[in-house]
């Protein structure tokens, strides 16, 4: 019996004992990778669980919150230090919320496996530590650890924060292999000039979709002042050709010490620019100047506080 | 529609020698909004002020911009002016055209071009301008002066003798502070007591002052006129209104192992005790790590000996809440810690004391009946060293990059007294400057040194140590002959630095007043306003805002307290209109505001907003307006823009960044 099997019987269990009225989690999509967050009120037709549901569901309990009932959610384990947040800032009622911690052996990157040049994939089936994959030329398999997800390559825990439940812990696997702030000091050894193209490079992809913003856990502004008219913010965003930096910039600062790295904004990015690495290097520098990367630097006052400095590089 | 005047002003020639300030007026003409442009000699004259409400008269304005100095120095004028003209004191902008470009600038054409800019700045700005209205808040009749030293008292008193009620917070068991320490002050060498105590006595029969010794203040709330504090009473474990002040029990207590703090640990106390013989109150109180009773249960003889039945060993500590008006902060000084002055060898030899140490030694109330002997032999010293700035600018960590003000002077009254009652004793005093600019100080010092054969040498120490035959070797440099000294001692005094009190800093926070970072109080305006704190109705008094001897001390209390006076006297105080303001349909509730704001200004609040997708209930911020000071703190912090801050809105500050970069 597979996984997913068995995480149906348990939630079936829970609606049946009144633990949760409806469940968010993930349905089968139109292609073979595809999976997509829904919420099941009558019965779990199309409901699975396996190494393709990487989308963080924690940031629709807002909304589902609102509703009556209580809503049972999917968590991996970086997912809830996402719904932590949330809690912490009143976005969500964690009491109209069954959190089941599921378990994350790394999640998969169907794009990767296009990559190693498979083609006509018709189905894919877990085989332990491979992936059966069905095409039109027959059956190929592929190591998971060769199409592990980026953000899942620097994973930092598999621990659950804050949750009702778990379910089958023990499955966890430690798929952490590249430390994360790898990439941000090769970008910190660059030249001022260096990095400033290196960004202006990536930012300029940009097409303003929003979809960094809207996945984001902490992105979760009742009115985001990109959609406000009266904020004066938005018309400045669209003043010039570097319009794209000047929004990034600002949404970097706004998550700036809240943001809870599960990768999505990199991950959802259409055009693939590295956002992630903006907050990591926030990430890096708070745990540096503050001792703890949970810190909201800029939401926070302390007399105590360094007061860094990066012109003359006191503090940092 | 707005009808706008602008006045560019030449203040003399302070902007006009750099500013071509007829081209700046002429200029700002093609303004938006600008119906009235003009240039004058001094706005801030008589003749500026008719100008400004003639103008408004003729021309209807609706809003005006003052083209001059800084608005620190004349804001609050043309606010005045504006409301005698009819027209909201809020819908006045100054452009800084002085202290931030005719005089930082020596290029008159490009000076010019900037003021023009500065102008449309605040034209812009003028024009997203709207009324605001003061609000007025209540003030409680009632002030707290913290600290029960000569500050403290002197600043109680004047309080009280004005006719407002006046509590002083001590933390020590008895009022008095340093100065009660003290044997003879400089440079008229009265008696410290002599002087002191009949204030102190004064402080306690005052109808209007109320004293909490041996307690301290934990929590401050509220804000000008309306501060809520909690002060935590200690228990002393005798009953202050049942004890007659006989002392019998101090008498009879068997655990006499305590050091004397009031004599500087240089003898010992019984567990029970009563500071000094003048103490107010004159109540013991119990050094509970002492006690026998509390140790091990077992003793309690002075509960047994006291006929009033006053020690209660069940006592618990008291918390006190008040409502005040003004708070003082009067917290006084400490020396700093020598452990890291080992050259000295403070910490080895008995008989490197420091000049507090010396002062007990030299009073007659003090350990050795004011007779002055070596602390390990008992003998009269024949050679007494005195070293200044110990830690005083001193720039090395452990030291204070600060000079402590009193020690040149203490050390010559030290100096001159053993002297004058010692006179075969040979005293040297070891200084890098006498600083003595005070009335009748240098006439002081010069007669220690001319009169009293003190022998004064310009250098420093750079050793104490033992010569292997118990004699105490002072190692020094004489500066001005250029030679190495090495002297054999029998005392050597230490003037070390002062500090402001541990206690100072946590209070600093409670109080949200600004410290620096030698941890003194900050005053509002260094030289304008320096018996008060930048936090409204917060006031400083004594050695907390800097080094100070006690006439310095003295006349900054009664300071203090005439500011404390003049806003007790007020019925209602207006509060700044200028502060924060949420929109509940925006706001998400986060909290960001809330933990930012530095003086609890923000909650946040169950509201029934409508939104776009219908009407919600749920957690949004409320600004308390008595409480925001308009930092803008909370403005920056919020990431959707709800928060903002009335007089300086985003939608205002953008108009200035747009009209600058235009």
């Amino acid at each position: 019996m597979q996984i997913g099997d068995m995480l149906s019987d348990r939630i079936k269990e829970l609606l049946t004992s009144g633990k949760a009225d409806r469940v968010f989690a993930w349905e089968t999509g139109e292609l073979v990778f595809d999976r997509s967050p829904r919420v099941f009120s009558k019965g779990l037709k199309g409901f699975v669980y396996d190494d393709f549901c990487i989308q963080n569901l924690c940031k629709y309990m807002i909304e589902e919150t609102k509703k009556d009932g209580k809503i049972l959610v999917l968590l991996k384990p970086c997912d809830t230090r996402g719904l932590e947040l949330l809690k912490k800032e009143n976005r969500i009622k964690r009491d109209k919320i069954y959190a089941l911690g599921v378990p994350c052996g790394g999640m998969a990157d169907g794009e990767k496996i296009k990559k190693l040049g498979i083609k006509g994939i018709l189905s894919v089936r877990d085989g332990g530590d491979v992936f059966v994959i069905e095409t039109a030329e027959g059956e190929k398999t592929v190591d998971k650890s060769d199409v592990t997800a980026d953000k899942c390559l620097s994973c930092q825990s598999k621990e659950h924060i804050d949750c009702d439940e778990l379910f089958m812990p023990e499955k966890s696997k430690d798929t952490a292999v590249i430390d994360r702030f790898v990439q941000v000091e090769e970008i910190e050894k660059m030249t001022e000039d260096e990095r400033f193209s290196f960004w202006r490079s990536q930012l300029s992809k940009c097409i303003r979709c929003n979809a960094c913003r809207n996945v984001c856990p902490a992105c979760s502004c009742e009115k985001c002042i990109f959609d406000n008219d009266n904020s004066g913010m938005a018309s400045k965003a669209n003043a010039d050709d570097f319009e794209e930096s000047l929004y990034h910039i600002i949404r970097s600062f706004h998550v700036c010490g809240r943001c809870v790295d599960c990768g999505e904004c990199s991950r959802v990015c259409p055009q693939n620019i590295p956002l992630h690495l903006i907050n990591r290097k926030y990430i890096k520098d708070i745990s540096m100047l503050y001792g703890s990367e949970d810190k909201p630097a800029l939401l926070t006052f302390d007399k105590n506080d360094p007061e860094p400095d990066f012109l003359s590089g006191r503090g940092i | 529609m707005q009808r706008i005047g602008v006045f560019v002003c030449h203040c003399g020639s302070n902007i006009s020698a750099t500013v071509d300030v007829v081209r700046v007026a002429e200029s700002l003409k093609n303004e938006q909004n600008v119906v009235f442009s003009a240039d004058c000699r001094y706005m801030c004259s008589e003749n500026g002020q008719s100008l400004i409400k003639n103008t408004v008269k003729e021309y209807g304005l609706t809003g005006i911009v003052i083209c001059s100095c800084s608005p620190r120095m004349h804001e609050n004028t043309f606010r005045k002016t504006a409301g005698e003209a009819g027209i909201n004191p809020y819908m006045v902008e100054i452009a800084n055209i002085r202290e931030q470009c005719s005089w930082i600038h020596k290029n008159a054409a490009e000076a010019t071009e900037k003021a023009v800019i500065l102008g449309r700045a605040a034209v812009a700005k003028l024009n997203r301008d709207f009324p605001l209205t003061e609000g007025e808040s209540s003030v409680t009749k009632r002030a707290l002066v913290i600290g029960g030293g000569i500050a403290g008292i002197q600043t109680a008193l004047d309080i009280a003798d004005a006719g407002y009620k006046v509590d002083i917070v001590e933390k020590k068991p008895t009022i008095g502070g340093k100065m009660a320490q003290l044997d003879k002050t400089f440079p008229t060498l009265d008696c410290a007591a002599c002087i002191l105590t009949p204030k102190m006595v004064d402080a306690a029969q005052h109808e209007n002052i109320t004293l909490y010794t041996y307690s301290q203040v934990t929590n401050v709330e509220g804000y000008v006129g309306n501060f809520r504090v909690t002060i935590k009473k200690k228990a002393r474990y005798v009953n202050e209104t049942l004890c007659s002040g006989c002392g019998e029990c101090t008498l009879k207590c068997p655990s006499k192992k305590g050091k004397n703090e009031f004599n500087m640990g240089l003898n010992n106390r019984s567990a029970i005790y009563i500071p000094f013989a003048q103490a107010i109150p004159n109540v013991p109180v119990i050094d509970t790590e002492q006690c026998i009773k509390f140790n091990t249960g077992k003793c309690g003889l002075c509960q047994m000996t006291c006929q009033a039945k006053a020690v209660d060993f069940s006592m618990k500590d008291e918390y006190i809440t008040e409502n005040y008006g003004a708070i003082v902060a009067a917290t006084g000084f400490d020396i700093i810690s020598l452990d890291k002055f080992g050259e000295f060898g403070y910490q080895m030899y008995d008989d490197v004391v420091t000049s507090l140490e010396y002062e007990r030694l030299m009073n007659a109330a003090g350990p050795t009946g004011g007779h002055l002997v070596r602390p390990s032999d008992g003998k009269e010293p024949k050679t007494v060293v005195f070293v200044q700035c110990v830690g005083s600018r001193d720039i090395r960590e452990c030291g204070k990059e600060y000079c402590s003000k009193i020690c040149c002077m203490y050390t010559a009254k030290h100096a001159m007294l053993t002297r004058e009652k010692y006179p075969d004793t040979e005293v040297y005093v070891f200084y890098i400057d006498v600083r003595t600019p005070g009335k009748g100080f240098d006439e002081f010092y010069r007669r220690a040194a001319e009169q009293y054969g003190v022998r004064y040498i310009k250098g420093m120490v750079g050793k104490v140590y033992d010569d292997g035959e118990g004699n105490i070797m002072v190692r020094a440099s004489d500066l001005i002959a250029g030679e190495q000294l090495t002297i054999k001692a029998d005392m050597v005094v230490l003037a070390a630095a002062t500090e402001p009190d541990k206690t100072a800093r946590t209070l600093g926070t409670m109080l949200t007043a600004s410290m620096d970072t030698n941890d003194f109080f900050t005053e509002a305006h260094p030289k304008l306003r320096p018996v008060e704190s930048p936090t409204a109705g917060v006031f400083l008094s004594g050695f907390c805002q800097g080094p100070k001897d006690i006439p310095e001390t003295v006349a900054q209390a009664g300071a203090a307290a005439v500011k404390v006076v003049g806003l007790l006297s007020k019925d209602s105080l207006k509060s700044n209109p200028c502060t924060a303001i949420s929109d509940p349909v925006i706001c998400s509730g986060c909290g960001a505001c809330k933990n930012v704001c530095p003086f609890g200004a923000v909650e946040l609040a169950e509201k029934t907003v409508l939104t776009e997708r219908g009407r919600e209930t749920r957690l949004v911020s409320v600004v308390n307006d008595a409480v925001c000071k308009g930092c803008g703190a909370c403005t920056v912090a919020c990431p959707s823009g709800c928060m903002d801050l009335k007089g300086f809105t985003s939608s205002q500050i953008f108009g200035e960044v747009d009209a600058l970069c235009r």
